[in-house]
């Protein structure tokens, strides 16, 4: 694996979690949300994987599967508020959740 | 023996593939004619038996039929999921078979006819030799739950998706035994790859892990049965509550494309006992590995996956459906717990025994 | 060259696909074309040399996080959702906000050099495991497993129906 493809797979991770982000601040539906910042948190892990490589050390790998695990973790919690509000409110936007505005 | 080059190797590997899939298709359809004459044996009927001697043609004559019949995709559902959820299922249940090893190498003859490098040359009947092939299986049994899903929300009618939501609980509960019974196996190999697996099992009747393996080996066919979907654990698709479960709005290819997949995961999960448990393509005794100088290795492996095939059969012939409930605490409060403690144990002794 | 080749194909093929994860207007687009993202990810770190992470991430996030993605968005029918899928009003200070990031970090990736690797790199599950289970993870190891039985519990009290 040479140099310029990592420094892509790099550019390739940047990317996805700028288009994470911007979708975890543009879209309305929290399932949408929530997805997004699964990417984001792939982006990640694509980066430490690249830097693993890059330094020929797995402490990349371990690091990306105590990613994957919070991540799992996240979703499975944040589904389950996703549930939780589906039930109180009927609604899914992001918009109608505001009582703890300042 | 020169190593070989990429096109070779690529030749190689895919005319395996082919012969592989073309295999698992061929024996899909006798399974059909075998279980149905078997349960009719069971039930002391006659099952098929007009289409050619014997009934024989009966998966020919079937398959015309389901060729011919008009592709139909109710009004209601979402057309691409509908179309695509088939073919899902169909890829993700012949993915599995890419690592499974079927057998030891089998050396090729010295014909005129093949290729100078291929003659003479030992040929290992396993697609691909992955260095985590036991977690590759693992990964690829937790797509096949998209196709079910797929299949039975798109079609956009009750009775599908109670079977599609009822069929991937159950997938998922048992994946879970499933993966922990592989895991004393691979303590043992102390290796991931299920050619090592196998290989540590030579020797004997007495290395193999179904008999010091036996726990594992027993939650293994828990699993598998439910896992597959075969009785006593058929809810998805229990005809007197869901009509078909979650293939019930499907016909003609389509449906086909779905019973494929069905018969390919039961034949798959017979190979993986057959090389996690049964010590693969190793006889019984040493004595009975070879006759008349010829290995009898595919034979053993044969017939040790027929066994368990019949086995399946046999539990359909015979026993109840589980009611959901039942299943659900079999599975969570019975399997994963004795699977861990099972574990445990293995590791313990291992840990004792090389201390 | 054939690992260029892949590699390439997988890369476009995965930010295409988050592309469309965040403009489907449909749930159920957004978490295929994620599906299709993971996958494509899962490739690529075949190809960077770790084959067991390729495996988790199917297991972990194809097979169990985006069916219970896909579990919630079937049973809620999120299309029955009001006027709430499409994006917000402030469209340009958030295509800004990302524009900064990628100006930050690219500046940062541009400017740094990578480490060239003269050590032979070992991505297999034995390397992997020893060093999981060596002194200095071993202990965070453990420490997921508690986050995970605390999230089994959160979930578990959270989606319960109260009576």
């Amino acid at each position: 694996m040479s140099e310029t493809l990592l420094r892509h797979a790099l550019a390739l991770s940047l990317a996805l979690f700028a288009v994470g982000a911007v979708g975890v601040l543009l879209r309305r539906n929290v399932i949408t949300v929530l997805m997004c910042i699964e990417l984001m948190l792939n982006a990640a892990n694509l980066a430490l994987v690249a830097f693993s490589r890059s330094w020929a050390a797995v402490d990349g790998h371990v690091m990306a599967l105590f990613v994957l695990t919070v991540a799992a973790s996240e979703a499975a919690v944040g589904l389950a508020i996703v549930i939780a509000l589906q039930r109180a409110r009927d609604t899914l936007d992001v918009d109608a959740f505001d009582e703890l505005r300042g | 023996m020169t190593a070989l080059t990429w096109p070779q190797e690529l030749a190689i590997r895919s005319a395996l593939a082919l012969t592989v899939v073309a295999f698992l298709l061929g024996l899909f359809s006798v399974m059909t004619y075998i279980e149905r004459r078997l349960l009719a044996f069971m039930q002391f009927r006659l099952g098929p038996n007009r289409t050619g001697p014997l009934g024989l043609f009966q998966p020919v004559a079937d398959g015309i039929k389901l060729f011919f019949k008009e592709e139909f995709v109710p009004q209601a559902a979402n057309r691409w999921a509908f179309i695509a959820a088939p073919a899902v299922a169909i890829t993700t249940a012949l993915m599995a078979v890419a690592v499974i090893p079927y057998g030891g190498a089998v050396t090729m003859p010295r014909f005129d006819l093949l290729p100078e490098w291929l003659r003479g040359r030992p040929i290992p009947l396993q697609i691909a030799h992955l260095d985590v092939g036991v977690l590759y299986l693992f990964a690829v049994s937790t797509l096949g739950v998209y196709g079910i899903v797929l299949a039975g929300w798109s079609a956009n009618n009750k009775w599908s998706l109670i079977g599609a939501l009822r069929s991937s609980a159950q997938m998922f509960s048992y994946e879970l035994a499933l993966g922990l019974s592989w895991v004393g196996p691979i303590l043992l190999a102390e290796s991931l790859r299920i050619e090592d697996i196998v290989a540590c099992q030579a020797g004997g009747i007495h290395r193999w892990n179904a008999i010091i393996q036996l726990p594992a080996f027993m939650i293994y066919l828990f699993a598998a049965t439910a896992e597959v979907g075969r009785l006593p654990f058929d809810l998805p698709e229990a005809e007197a509550e869901l009509v078909a479960g979650f293939h019930t709005e499907y016909a003609s290819m389509k449906f086909a494309l779905l019973q494929m997949a069905e018969y390919v995961n039961m034949i798959t999960v017979s190979v993986l006992a057959t090389d996690f448990f049964l010590g693969g393509w190793h006889a019984p005794l040493v004595s009975l590995q070879s006759a008349a100088g010829v290995n009898l290795g595919l034979l053993w492996f044969g017939g040790k996956t027929g066994a368990l095939l019949f086995l399946f059969i046999w539990l359909r012939g015979t026993l109840p459906r589980l009611r959901y409930d039942q299943l659900m605490r079999f599975g969570w409060k019975v399997l994963v717990p004795a699977a861990v403690m099972h574990i445990l144990g293995t590791a313990a002794v291992i840990l004792w025994l090389t201390r | 060259m054939a690992e260029t080749i892949l590699f390439y194909a997988l890369a476009i093929t995965a930010f295409s696909a988050a592309f469309a994860v965040v403009l489907q207007k449909s749930a159920l687009g957004s978490a295929f074309a994620l599906i299709v993202v993971l996958c494509s990810l899962s490739a690529i770190y075949g190809l960077l040399g770790s084959p067991i992470l390729a495996t988790l991430q199917i297991v972990i996030y194809a097979g169990a996080v985006m069916v219970l993605f896909l579990f919630v968005i079937m049973l809620l029918d999120v299309r029955r959702e009001k006027g709430g899928g499409g994006p917000r009003s402030f469209v340009p200070l958030a295509l800004l906000f990302a524009g900064l990031l990628v100006l930050q970090v690219g500046a940062v990736l541009v400017g740094s050099e990578l480490v060239p690797q003269s050590a032979p790199f070992d991505g297999s599950a034995k390397a992997f495991a020893r060093r999981l289970f060596s002194q200095d993870y071993v202990y965070v190891f453990e420490a997921t497993s508690v986050l995970i039985v605390a999230a089994l519990a959160g979930a578990l009290a959270l989606a319960r129906r109260r009576r």
